[in-house]
């Protein structure tokens, strides 16, 4: 297990460094010259010289790749053009509305699908495992950003139930948030449980058909009992897999929701800076995006190991 | 296993929509019922009536001709991006599994990297420095594809390349390209080509959502995200200008959804 840890981990880091110098590459290197294009046409030479030295533009890329990153490790992403301010801050103001929207739609996600995939699975082949599964091959083939359309047009255009979109914040306690996020979590979410369910329901499907299934079933185990401690079991290893791979991308699908419901978290954030050509800002919410999906890989890569014990001896 | 009509039916019903996209996209060339772009103050945010099937726009344009020339973008974008993915996808994978050492590991470690980016982050970071177009939503698609074909390829690599055949051919002299591209390479076709199918109407939502963002196709091209991008504002107005490209949009998905499960039934009976 140590072995596999200290490799997956070397891994991990690498993966990392990878990840900044393609995010450095596509905002610094690409462009030419980043301080022409933050400041379009109409600066003087002179401002755009005084923009490249403020930036570091003017030292050799290592150099700049090399400090970057060092300020990155220490947390500083740098300085928002437009709004002056470190863009570390800018990313950890706007946590409270991407990650609770992220996890509930995870949370959405799991208990949707495991149920349908397993009622599915335990129903092969009958008409409530049909029903499922077309209910999930529409599920995924229903863009998240359209069904959060139409749940506006449903709950706060016609029913009136709810604001169309904005954030209340976590100041009045928990409910206002969490009502604010509710109908993009289940946009959001409705899509991923269905790419799940369909995953849970053919990882049950091959278990049960193993051996060992077989003989719990042969010993007199009741099909419950077979099913939680022999079946899920089992089948959680590949499950996990696939639903640690969708948390990334519920977080990408979660810059689309809050544009659709008006929530002022990482994507738009990252949306805006764009339109106003605040460079670092785009730079450091795509980094942090980045590498926090990296990073639920490779925790999905350590609980893979932790559930399949074949892995760690390997 | 006995005979599968269930999968079967999907195979059937999965193409027929996709022939019938293919058919409206190209229709779409040659007739619309109405100028996609022809502006008409008068007729803004109707429902759907005779004149106007599918009703229409902000600037009373016809959405049933707008929702037909989309097909025409969506298909595109798919295609361009599944082939860069692939293409890109697979050249890395071979040249990974079959130099290995630490080529091999560093290739890995730069898909693994990759994989940090989802389509919408990498639009979000070449938005931020080109302009915002169809060239970027087809290139941040692609990229987002990279790891799946560079691990399906280096997969192959890795199970054939000790296998008689391969060793043969290169006994025989065979030098690598050839070894590559006339023996493994077709061997590992068969996933490869479910792995595209089934990009395909991945990329075609990613495109609708980078059109919706304001990140891929601009107007005044017709894309069924940007459609939905517009028809937010008038939800109040005319629902039904968000019904329909977003309705094209999910029906085009079933379909390629359909069929590529259907093609993974027929050309991996493992997996069924």
């Amino acid at each position: 297990m140590r072995r596999y840890l200290a490799r997956r981990g070397a891994a991990f880091v690498v993966t990392l460094f990878l990840v900044s110098v393609l995010v450095f590459v596509v905002i610094r290197v690409l462009p030419g010259d980043p301080a022409l294009l933050i400041m379009g046409t109409e600066g003087s030479p002179e401002a755009a010289d005084r923009l490249r030295q403020a930036m570091g533009l003017d030292r050799p890329l290592a150099l700049q790749y090399g400090r970057w990153l060092g300020d990155a490790l220490r947390g500083d992403l740098g300085r928002s053009i437009q709004y002056d301010v470190p863009v570390a801050g800018l990313i950890v103001s706007r946590l409270p509305v991407t990650l609770p929207l992220t996890l509930m739609a995870a949370a959405l996600m799991v208990l949707a699908a495991l149920p349908v995939g397993l009622y599915a699975a335990t129903h092969h082949r009958r008409a409530g495992d049909y029903v499922g599964m077309v209910v999930s091959q529409l599920g995924v083939s229903v863009p998240q950003f359209w069904s959060g359309l139409l749940l506006i047009l449903l709950f706060s255009v016609h029913l009136g139930w709810v604001r169309a979109g904005g954030f209340e914040g976590w100041g009045d306690g928990v409910w206002p948030g969490v009502r604010s996020l509710l109908l993009p979590a289940v946009a959001l979410g409705f899509f991923q449980a269905a790419v799940l369910a369909r995953a849970t329901r053919s990882a049950v499907l091959d278990v049960l058909r193993e051996d060992y299934v077989r003989t719990a079933r042969a010993k007199g185990l009741t099909g419950g009992r077979v099913l939680v401690k022999h079946a899920l079991a089992n089948a959680l290893i590949p499950v996990v897999t696939v639903a640690g791979l969708q948390l990334g991308q519920l977080l990408a699908g979660s810059i689309v929701l809050e544009s659709v419901f008006a929530l002022p978290g990482l994507g738009r954030l990252a949306l805006g800076a764009i339109a106003a050509r605040d460079l670092p800002v785009v730079q450091g919410v795509t980094l942090f995006v980045a590498a926090t999906i990296v990073l639920v890989n490779f925790l999905v890569d350590l609980a893979y190991a932790y559930l399949d014990p074949r892995i760690r001896y390997d | 296993m006995t005979s599968r009509p269930w999968r079967h039916a999907t195979f059937v019903l999965g193409g027929a929509i996709t022939a019938a996209l293919l058919a409206t996209a190209g229709l779409s060339l040659v007739y619309t019922p109405a100028d996609p772009l022809a502006m008409s103050i008068g007729a803004r945010l109707q429902g759907p009536s005779g004149v106007h099937p599918f009703g229409t726009d902000q600037f009373g344009r016809d959405i049933l001709s707008r929702v037909m020339t989309g097909a025409v973008t969506s298909i595109a974008v798919g295609v361009i991006a599944v082939g860069i993915g692939a293409v890109a996808g697979v050249l890395l994978g071979l040249a990974s599994g079959w130099l290995g050492g630490w080529l091999d590991e560093a290739a890995m470690r730069l898909v693994d990297a990759v994989q940090g980016f989802p389509a919408i982050l990498s639009a979000l970071l070449f938005t931020a420095v080109f302009s915002p177009g169809i060239v970027v939503s087809m290139v941040a698609i692609g990229i987002a594809f990279v790891p799946a074909f560079a691990r399906l390829a280096r997969g192959g690599v890795l199970e054939l390349r000790a296998r008689e055949f391969v060793v043969a051919a290169r006994a025989l002299g065979a030098r690598d390209r050839r070894l590559l591209f006339r023996h493994v390479l077709p061997n590992t076709l068969a996933p490869l080509i479910v792995q595209a199918t089934t990009s395909f109407p991945v990329a075609i939502l990613a495109e609708a959502a980078l059109a919706y963002l304001g990140l891929g196709t601009q107007p005044p091209n017709p894309s069924w995200g940007l459609m939905l991008r517009e028809a937010q504002n008038f939800l109040g107005m005319n629902p039904w200008f968000a019904v329909f490209p977003g309705g094209a949009i999910a029906l085009t998905v079933l379909g390629l959804n359909l069929l590529g499960d259907g093609l993974r039934d027929l050309l991996d009976p493992k997996a069924a």
